[in-house]
């Protein structure tokens, strides 16, 4: 059996000028969270909606579940779901007759009740999607991305306008259905979303991949050198060092006793992720407005 | 050809076969009956599709009592036009809007990211259709009849007529309409590319005025869409035979009603196979 789910090489695609993707290359296991972190425009949507076989690619190669996005048929649609980032209408019915329709499309779906309670809509199960909150309009979405019981699911920016408490109800879905062997594609430009969830981190801005790891070790964040910084003589003393501990037992022995304003600081995920956006912004400022 | 021989080995590790994707006949029938559903939620669609031709029939039957010369009473004489209209709004007018209004706001995009075949959505869109247009009729003919006395035609072969009609205009503008909402950018501007032209045609097509008062290059112009042959056709069906008269050659040309309308499905079919997106222009 293939572990790959997704391999893509090369990928590109571009709107008149502007270049949206500019040559993106990975692979995603089978069985994975993968996350496209990214600020708005950085590419990383279009890059899934060709992976969804909704938008065509200009080059490249791109395998999704064995097959080819851009030409695979229904059966391949049958094993894949989507919950899309934009606005996305639904028919006028109520929420459960809405799911029950949307299992009918595929060949093994899963029970639409156990599937409206999953996401926390069995309260609302007899209401019109229009009267929904909008938390809840983006469940139903996920309702309908997940009954056909897909072997992966894209997540495109599935939280935004969420409360942070819906938010972590909403990671504790995705974490459910990742145990049940689902391999996921989130795209957000929420890091705390992508630090909690994800297995693996893919930075994309301008076009490109700028950093592909897992949340710990995401642009070198695990073996990145701490400053330590303290005052001494009237001035602040700044050092980087991979040895932070030595450089504080020094500075103590010095003062014997407390070091004056003594911090010792090791980048955030936050200023990686700032770091690695902002990387060679001037070289190719032209591509993407960010 | 021979089937291939399967190597029993491997026959017993491979995976079960996935089960067959549900039928798209059966789909599209679902799809029909949700779309219904969905359609009478909206009452104000409801109304906006419905209303029109029973209120222009209540207006002109009370208004324009022996306006024209035409030997019948108004309701008899707008009754088959006002049909006409009627199965145009819930076709054309009613396709070509909610198409553009289901592409903009991504109803159209979630569809995409199912297996549903798109063969199902447009059977899904007939059952509506011929759903709304069976509504229609029978709204008019019951005011018409109910409230007007109006005189329907008594002989199977005036109603087969007024049936064929029926079916051939409703479908050729339930296509026309279904290409016309994949031209314009948005689904406001949909309206007004929809909206515009239908009116246009109303006032053309011998609905509101009598053919034999428009001039000769408007009949012309007019004939070239589907409305005016259907609003001949259904004459041909409600009116005594000595009304051909009125028309534009002084008979009912039923050959060039089926050659028209029957023209306007093909024609129709082919710019909705050429044109039809799932996504809006901006999607790319």
């Amino acid at each position: 059996m293939d572990d790959t789910a997704i391999e893509v090489a090369d990928l590109r695609k571009s709107y008149g000028e502007t270049h949206a993707v500019a040559g993106i290359d990975l692979s995603i296991s089978r069985g994975e969270i993968f996350s496209f972190l990214g600020p708005n425009g950085a590419g990383k949507s279009t890059t899934v909606e060709i992976l969804e076989g909704f938008r065509h690619r200009d080059s490249g190669t791109a395998r999704v579940l064995g097959q080819d996005p851009g030409t695979a048929g229904r059966d391949w649609r049958a094993r894949i779901g989507v919950v899309w980032q934009k606005e996305t209408m639904a028919p006028k019915i109520p929420v459960r007759a809405l799911v029950r329709h949307f299992a009918s499309y595929y060949p093994s779906p899963a029970d639409p009740d156990e599937v409206v309670d999953r996401v926390g809509l069995s309260e609302k199960a007899g209401a019109l999607p229009e009267v929904l909150s909008g938390g809840q309009r983006r469940r139903l979405d996920v309702a309908l991305g997940i009954v056909g019981r897909p072997e992966l699911l894209f997540l495109d920016e599935p939280t935004t306008g969420f409360d942070p408490g819906a938010r972590r109800d909403f990671w504790g879905l995705v974490r459910n259905l990742a145990d049940g062997g689902t391999t996921i594609v989130l795209t957000t430009h929420y890091l705390e979303e992508a630090e909690a969830l994800a297995d693996r981190v893919c930075v994309v801005a301008r076009g490109r991949v700028r950093a592909l790891d897992t949340p710990a070790d995401l642009g070198g964040r695990s073996a990145a050198r701490a400053v330590v910084s303290w005052r001494e003589d009237g001035r602040r003393h700044e050092v980087a060092t991979e040895e932070p501990a030595r450089v504080v037992c020094e500075a103590a022995a010095r003062f014997d006793g407390e070091v004056p304003e003594l911090t010792v600081h090791r980048p955030t995920l936050e200023e990686i992720y700032l770091g690695l956006i902002a990387d060679g912004a001037e070289h190719d400022r032209t591509e993407v407005p960010a | 050809m021979s089937a291939p021989t399967k190597n029993p080995e491997s026959a017993a590790t491979a995976p079960p076969q996935p089960p067959p994707l549900p039928g798209t006949l059966r789909l599209g029938l679902s799809r029909g009956w949700v779309e219904i559903r969905s359609f009478t939620r909206e009452w104000e669609s409801m109304v906006f599709t419905f209303s029109m031709p029973t209120l222009v029939l209540v207006f002109f039957s009370v208004i324009f009592d022996d306006m024209f010369d035409t030997g019948v009473s108004a309701v008899d004489y707008y009754l088959p036009g006002l049909i006409a209209m009627g199965l145009m709004s819930v076709s054309f007018q009613n396709l070509g809007t909610g198409i553009a209004t289901e592409r903009e706001y991504g109803g159209l995009r979630r569809l995409r990211g199912t297996p549903l075949a798109p063969a199902s959505y447009f059977i899904g869109k007939t059952v509506m259709v011929l759903f709304l247009a069976l509504g229609q009729l029978a709204l008019l003919l019951g005011v018409a009849v109910l409230v007007f006395g109006a005189n329907l035609p008594t002989d199977a072969a005036s109603w087969s007529t007024v049936g064929w009609v029926f079916v051939l205009g409703t479908i050729g503008c339930a296509l026309l309409g279904t290409a016309v909402s994949s031209l314009a950018r948005t689904a406001q501007a949909a309206s007004a590319v929809i909206i515009v032209p239908f009116l246009l045609l109303q006032f053309t097509s011998g609905i509101f005025v009598p053919v034999y008062l428009l001039p000769e290059w408007v009949f012309n112009g007019a004939a070239l869409f589907p409305l005016l042959w259907m609003a001949q056709g259904l004459r041909a069906g409600f009116f005594p035979d000595g009304m051909a008269a009125l028309e534009a050659s002084g008979s009912w040309d039923l050959h060039l009603v089926a050659l028209a309308l029957g023209a306007w499905c093909v024609v129709g079919l082919v710019l909705t196979l050429a044109t039809f997106r799932w996504k809006t222009r901006k999607d790319g």
